[in-house]
């Protein structure tokens, strides 16, 4: 015992972290934030982190070669050990990133904890929510099959209709003429390196900031902030009524984050990885491509609006909605921050909700076409034959439920 | 008797030594950011660079004119021209070749007009169809229905000693048809 102590001290001579590590774990939070309403930023972080572990694991047999990365993922799913096990958690995990990085906004935004001092805060966590798309995105990339290439048309043909740069976006996003070998290598090292050193840089902001500033009270109506006072209240409640983090909140962050990890692997046993679909041959056109879930929303709206309003929608409302995000702290930086005050912010929560809701189960009914009924040219192709039928059963691609449904 | 060197006092207005090499240092490392960005920035565009007045077009062989019955719209494959080594099977691109009659064809890519999917043809209907969205085309090309704002994209063709061969190499879309067809005829010319 008395070496260990020993072996510490004579890091933290050199390192001095105990002190800081001692401090950001016992800061005074106030007591009706050790809630299972607040649990959702550290689950996310832990995905997050899942991610990295299971996307590393991956990176040790994947290929990412336009030639070769369909087939590493066969050996992934049927010939190394438990391959088929560490996709599906990442498949899973990516998933639930999305949709925990979500909730965890929507919770945030009806607690009021964008508002002062934390703009910045909710300003880094809108960029932080377009890096977990990103990821998204470029990550059902990397499933380099016959979804991951149609979808890369999609993405092209959305880019291309930006006016005068559109045609130089496509060739910069794709690396070359066409969707091809050079277009996966440039997704691989923004879904590898560029994007996830990002995230790392913009977590650690984040963070920091929750440390610096102190976690969002929980909003009482009628209390008002006033960027005067509120700072002054604020230290004075946790000064008062506080309780050290660790562990009089932690212990809930700990169980949700580990419930999280076993739901993820849950899922990923029971209802395994994600394809690969079929090969990424552009030659084969017996297919119905689809996004994965974060983005069937999109590819539903797409197939509704009418065509003259389609490229104006594509190109103005994205860049709209995410400058609404960050310039939302400074429109309403003050005042009441409890939802039951706040009903503007409950009734967008909730629009925003159902909108993607009924557009998700649009994006299974196949609106416009009726042809596309007939005995399944689609959905053959889009469970390919031989790489599902090798599976166990209960681990064979779940997404055909919405093929039968068309 | 040596002076002893006396270090200015600095005021505001005064370079010191120290601010003066670290100007320097600022600029020789402005410099160097330079030279290297050029070739870095140079070596991102470069996929744009190439494609700059169509440089990634060439023509392909489509096969003998009799492969196409006439009257009818069949499928057919060809390599890109433009090949890297990790392409694999993405390089070999579909397209859908009408022969009207005699020598008179139409080479449509197999990208939907609307966001690249594979069209379908139906020649029961006479249509085109997209699995994405809907899209619907004329047998010749022009734009029947659903969202895509413009007929498909069709490829210049030329017939030489016999054979068919189109002006192909790039992925066409809607911001970047290549070769297009102009406008929207009228249905079943």
């Amino acid at each position: 015992m008395r070496l260990i102590n020993k072996i510490g001290e004579w890091f933290d001579h050199r390192l001095q972290l105990t002190a800081p590590i001692r401090e950001a774990a016992e800061h005074p939070v106030p007591r009706n934030t050790a809630s299972w309403f607040y649990v959702f930023g550290s689950a996310a972080l832990t995905v997050f982190i899942l991610q990295l572990v299971t996307g590393i694991l991956l990176a040790l047999i994947y290929v990412p070669s336009g030639g070769e990365a369909w087939s590493s993922l066969q050996a992934l799913n049927h010939q190394v050990t438990l391959g088929w096990f560490i996709r599906a958690m990442h498949g899973w995990g990516s998933n639930f990133m999305v949709a925990i990085v979500l909730i965890h906004m929507a919770q945030v935004f009806l607690f009021g904890a964008h508002k002062y001092p934390r703009e910045l805060t909710w300003i880094v966590g809108v960029f932080l929510l377009l890096m977990t798309l990103g990821m998204a995105f470029t990550g059902q990339v990397m499933r380099f099959d016959q979804d991951a290439y149609w979808g890369l048309g999609i993405g092209a043909s959305i880019a291309s209709r930006v006016p005068i740069i559109g045609p130089a976006v496509v060739k910069l996003m794709l690396g070359g003429p066409i969707i091809a070998g050079a277009t996966l290598s440039r997704f691989f090292a923004l879904h590898v390196f560029v994007i996830p050193g990002m995230l790392i840089a913009f977590v650690s902001l984040h963070v920091l900031m929750v440390l610096k500033l102190g976690i969002n009270e929980w909003p009482m109506p009628g209390r008002i902030v006033k960027r005067a006072t509120y700072e002054a209240e604020y230290h004075a409640m946790t000064k008062s009524e506080g309780a050290p983090f660790v562990p009089y909140a932690i212990w809930k962050d700990m169980f949700f984050a580990a419930f999280i990890i076993l739901a993820v692997a849950a899922c990923a046993y029971y209802l395994g990885p994600f394809g690969p679909t079929g090969q990424p041959d552009p030659t084969i056109i017996q297919t119905a491509p689809k996004p994965d879930y974060f983005f069937l929303w999109l590819y539903a709206l797409l197939s509704l609006l009418p065509p003259s309003l389609e490229t104006p929608f594509l190109l103005i409302c994205p860049p709209l909605v995410i400058i609404g995000l960050i310039l939302l702290p400074f429109l309403s930086g003050e005042g009441e921050k409890s939802w039951r005050r706040r009903p503007i912010a409950v009734v967008s929560v909730r629009s925003v909700e159902s909108a993607h809701e009924r557009l998700e189960r649009r994006s299974s009914a196949r609106p416009i076409h009726t042809w596309h009924n007939r005995p399944r040219a689609a959905g053959c192709a889009r469970v390919s034959g031989q790489a599902v039928s090798q599976l166990p059963l209960n681990r064979r691609y779940w997404g055909t439920k919405g093929a039968s449904s068309g | 008797m040596t002076t002893k060197p006396v270090i200015a006092p600095s005021t505001e207005n005064t370079l010191s030594r120290r601010g003066f090499f670290m100007k320097l240092g600022i600029l020789f490392n402005g410099l160097a950011a330079m030279v290297v960005a050029v070739p870095i920035v140079r070596f991102l565009l470069s996929s744009v660079a190439r494609g700059q007045e169509n440089g990634y077009l060439s023509w392909v062989s489509l096969g003998d004119v009799t492969n196409f019955p006439e009257g009818e719209t069949r499928m057919t494959t060809f390599r890109n021209p433009f090949v890297m080594p990790t392409d694999g099977k993405t390089v070999n691109t579909a397209c859908w070749v009408r022969r009207i009659s005699g020598n008179q064809f139409q080479v449509f890519a197999i990208n939907c007009a609307h966001l690249g999917c594979p069209v379908h043809w139906f020649p029961q209907s006479g249509l085109f169809m997209c699995p994405c969205h809907g899209g619907a085309y004329y047998r010749d090309g022009a734009r029947a229905s659903g969202p895509p704002e413009r007929g498909l994209f069709e490829y210049p063709y030329k017939i030489e000693d016999g054979v068919l061969t189109i002006n192909a190499g790039q992925l066409p879309t809607p911001g970047d048809p290549v070769a297009s067809l102009s406008a929207e005829k009228p249905p079943c010319a």
